[in-house]
């Protein structure tokens, strides 16, 4: 079957192919990534071929000038996370048929990434966040001779083989909304790894890494938007790992922050009201004596006035809010 | 640029890593060179576990019994006892940093069983542990802050006065050749599957340390010796687990016939790989397959087995050929999978060369002789990463860095260039890589013939020939590809070169050597060990080595 092929070149060098088309900048926040040159390429391969087999084949047979890094071609090396139609996914897991719209289908390396080469990017901002979770265990106190196992039942190791599964292809990170405008939030990756170690009964430091991941640039800058969940290629859901590591933090008292505080207020002004209070959720988030927190949200919030957004200044209670009281009684916990 | 290390490990799996930390505890200032990030190195693909005589009523004499055994009586004795006592403190040290194994009801480390295995001895992360095991490993490498340097290609090991003193390394990223110069060279860079159409392994696996160590002068040992695991994808080619096997699974011809039981009465399924590799083929030769397969027939082991215990396998199977292994038997056939040959090294990794260490699947001490038990290879690089590593660091601790090496830099540079120079012949690189791996599968696969073998050398000549006119498709400096698919093509050529030698010298079958001329094994002959040492232009030297002999004489191999 012949399918078509759009591969985004780049080339340091400014070695191009003349039939390698200049494409569109990328919007914003990715417009300062260099503008790609598209070159179309048709390959012919069973139905069932993966977007890695077009490369290769493009590669081995059309255009040995092709750089794309892949090794094991079956999701087990994490080497191909790139960009296939505008988001990241493992080309050797991504079916021609699938991915074919409007007759072709167009790869590049994403451009939340540095670009080194074609479909090579630089993956050193992933490294560099997975090394700052401290990714090891601290190992608990005894630590049992070297001829014994540390004791633990099976269903908390069982429990870490979602985060151990993680193959660091980065295809949450490529597309996570929180890190393409603030490239110091850890990442879904380094969270979920962060959660792994964490959640393991045999880590001394549970208490101490909780702290270190509530800091700004933690658990708490995840926006929920759920890229990560969808494009993991192994099903580690970084955004679950990362809700686990915020109750576990919690927990562990680690509530003097604004993430929290926003929590805190979401929940309390549904409790009240059975909705949420806008106006009141930004200074409770950032801290009423905050003053230069909460003049740093000022801007943002003269653009939601000139643009109409302004929420209402007196907040009404829903019709039986009274039921919803009872809900969170019910719940119990920390909204009780 | 020239940098200076006291051990250099070539190679980032879990032999190159836990050498590389067994040389850092040991106060070397160690680096690790290695062509792709360390975590995309091809160890996280084996699946099934490792294997220690760790729980009770088990013993490291019945574990080396079985690895003797399953290597055709090829292995020595001498070091498949160091591997097999060694074992459990090795497997207990990856659990304390971290892995996440498998646990008995007790809480304690749990098994599955295994091919070969006298009694269920393999420890496992459900069917990543190789993965499992290669993350804890390189976060320990992080920990300990050795430096690596990343999607480095090494060109050239550095030789001084017939000893081992580094390496040339071009990086991918700039362009760059650069000197790296050290006391010892610890080669851990793993298998040579790309010379095999199909094969299991990933397509890095080019053989480079083979040829970087062949062509410094260290003998290659028992070359012919390479594995065809019984159970890979239809069409693709991908691994299947052994341990489906392992926690039940049947194989099945066309006629839904356990066939194992005409060839392997006892441990059916769980022969050794050989074995049930020669026995698929058997069934597949006499008009029992299904479109040159058999089945791997999961279904009765239930849904609840096969998501928590061999999920990865699940899910590759629906991804690659559509299949439900919980709900339809999974085609099947033997692949190549493994070199248990390669560089002859001692039990610390040294090799015949001053300075020169090897580990893993590069290596051959020989624990493997002519067939590696499943849940072996991961033992053989965590114990003899280890060993070449505190080796590597104890002799670089009385030996003088070089401080030359600037000619050898210079020579690979035109030697590069050369190659960038070459004019287009039509000769393409991919082309005949793949006549020269499906020849080897064809000639030099799971059956060798005399004559097969003899085609096979003068078709390698041949591809030889052609090499010299492989131009590099790409002239651009950063991450030049095309460069290194060029070279890691001629250190295929050699591997190729050793594998067929070797094949044709050994005048009998034994383990992965079937020679349909000398159908049977014999112990009268070829008790020895096959060493390939290069010549240069001439043709290798030959030597042999008897096999080293402990308490196991050989005996007839039946499962």
């Amino acid at each position: 079957m012949q399918f078509t092929i759009e591969v985004g070149r780049y080339n340091s060098d400014g070695n191009y192919a003349p039939n390698a088309v200049p494409g569109e900048p990328y919007p914003p926040p990715w417009n300062r990534s260099p503008v790609r040159r598209y070159q179309t390429y048709t390959v012919d391969l069973p139905v069932h071929a993966v977007v890695l087999d077009a490369l290769i084949a493009i590669r081995e047979y059309q255009d040995p000038s092709l750089a794309v890094r892949c090794a094991c071609r079956s999701a087990i090396c994490g080497s191909c996370a790139m960009w296939i139609n505008g988001h990241a996914h493992l080309a050797c897991k991504s079916k021609l048929q699938e991915f074919t719209k409007n007759g072709k289908t167009r790869v590049e390396s994403a451009p939340s990434m540095p670009v080194i080469r074609d479909l090579v990017c630089d993956m050193q901002p992933f490294w560099d966040k997975h090394l700052a979770v401290k990714p090891w265990l601290q190992a608990k106190e005894p630590v049992p001779p070297s001829d014994q196992e540390y004791r633990v039942p099976n269903a908390s190791m069982e429990e870490l083989i979602q985060e151990v599964s993680c193959i660091s292809c980065g295809a949450c990170l490529m597309d996570c909304e929180s890190f393409a405008v603030n490239p110091d939030f850890l990442g879904p990756q380094a969270l979920a790894q962060a959660y792994r170690y964490a959640g393991d009964p045999r880590d001394a430091q549970t208490k101490e890494r909780l702290g270190e991941y509530s800091k700004p640039g933690g658990v708490w800058d995840c926006t929920h938007c759920y890229e990560c969940v969808t494009q993991c290629p192994k099903g580690v859901a970084p955004l679950e790992q990362i809700l686990k590591l915020r109750r576990m933090a919690v927990d562990a008292g680690y509530t003097n922050n604004a993430g929290t505080r926003h929590a805190d207020a979401f929940a309390s002004s549904v409790k009240h009201s059975g909705r949420l209070n806008e106006l009141t959720l930004m200074p409770k988030s950032t801290g009423f004596f905050n003053i230069v927190g909460q003049l740093k949200t000022l801007p943002s919030a003269i653009n939601m006035i000139r643009a109409g957004k302004l929420p209402p200044l007196i907040h009404k209670a829903i019709p039986g809010v009274n039921r919803i009281k009872a809900i969170f009684e019910r719940v119990g916990g920390r909204f009780k | 640029m020239t940098r200076d290390h006291d051990v250099l490990v070539l190679g980032a799996g879990l032999a190159g890593m836990r050498a590389a930390l067994e040389a850092a505890r040991n106060g070397a200032d160690v680096a690790i060179v290695t062509k792709v990030h360390p975590i995309r190195s091809h160890s996280s693909a084996a699946q099934g576990g490792i294997n220690a005589a760790l729980g009770e009523g088990d013993s490291w004499e019945s574990h080396a019994f079985d690895t003797v055994k399953g290597s055709d009586y090829l292995a020595d004795q001498d070091a498949v006892e160091i591997m097999t006592q060694e074992a459990p403190r090795d497997i207990i040290e990856f659990e304390h940093m971290g892995v996440i194994f498998y646990r008995a009801p007790d809480g304690k480390l749990g098994t599955r069983a295994f091919g070969g295995a006298s009694q269920a001895r393999t420890y496992f992360v459900g069917d990543i542990t190789g993965q499992a095991l290669l993350v804890t490993l390189y976060d320990q490498i992080l920990k300990a802050g050795v430096k690596v340097y990343e999607e480095w290609f090494a060109t050239k090991l550095l030789m001084e006065n017939g000893a081992c003193r580094g390496l040339v390394a071009l990086e991918m990223l700039t362009g760059e050749l650069h000197l790296l110069r050290s006391k010892a060279v610890v080669v851990a860079s793993g298998g040579l599957g790309r010379l095999y159409e199909p094969s299991t392994n990933a397509l890095m696996c080019t053989g480079d340390g083979y040829s970087l160590a062949y062509r410094a002068g260290a003998p290659l040992m028992d070359m012919a010796m390479v594995q065809y695991h019984p159970t890979t994808l239809a069409g693709s080619g991908f691994l299947m687990t052994e341990a489906a096997r392992g926690e039940g699974a049947y194989l099945l011809n066309s006629e839904g016939e356990r066939f194992m039981k005409r060839y392997a009465p006892n441990k059916m399924e769980l022969a050794a790989r050989d074995v049930t590799s020669r026995a698929e083929a058997t069934e597949i030769a006499e008009g029992r397959g299904i479109n040159g397969n058999v089945l791997l027939d999961l279904r009765h082991l239930g849904p609840d087995v096969i998501l928590k215990k061999l999920p990865q396998i699940h899910e590759m199977a629906i991804d690659y050929l559509g299949i439900d292994m919980i709900k339809e038997p999974v085609p099947v056939r033997p692949g190549m999978h493994y070199q248990m040959g390669g560089i002859k090294t001692d039990v610390s990794g040294a090799t015949v060369v001053p300075g020169l260490y090897a580990a893993g699947e590069v290596a051959c001490v020989s624990v493997h002789g002519g067939n590696r038990l499943g849940a072996n290879s991961l033992l053989d690089t965590i114990v003899f990463g280890r060993r070449s590593g505190h080796a590597s660091a104890q002799y670089a601790a009385q030996t003088v860095r070089s401080g030359g090496g600037e000619d050898l830099l210079q020579s690979e540079q035109a030697r590069l260039q050369g190659l960038l120079d070459r004019p287009y012949s039509g000769e393409t690189c991919a082309g005949l890589r793949l006549e020269l791996a499906t020849m080897m599968d064809e000639k030099v696969g799971l059956y060798r013939s005399d004559e097969g073998l003899h085609e096979a050398l003068d078709q390698l000549r041949e591809f030889r020939r052609r090499y010299e006119n492989v131009a590099v498709g790409d002239k651009s400096r950063v991450f030049n590809q095309a460069l290194t698919f060029v070279l890691e093509l001629g250190f295929l050529l050699d591997c190729g070169e050793t594998i067929i030698r070797d094949a044709l010298i050994r005048k009998e079958s034994r383990g992965a050597h079937t020679h349909v001329d000398y159908p049977d094994r014999n112990d009268e002959d070829w008790m020895v060990h096959t060493l390939l040492t290069d010549r240069g232009e001439e043709e290798p030297e030959i030597s042999h080595l008897p096999v080293t002999i402990t308490r196991w004489k050989p005996e007839v191999r039946t499962y």
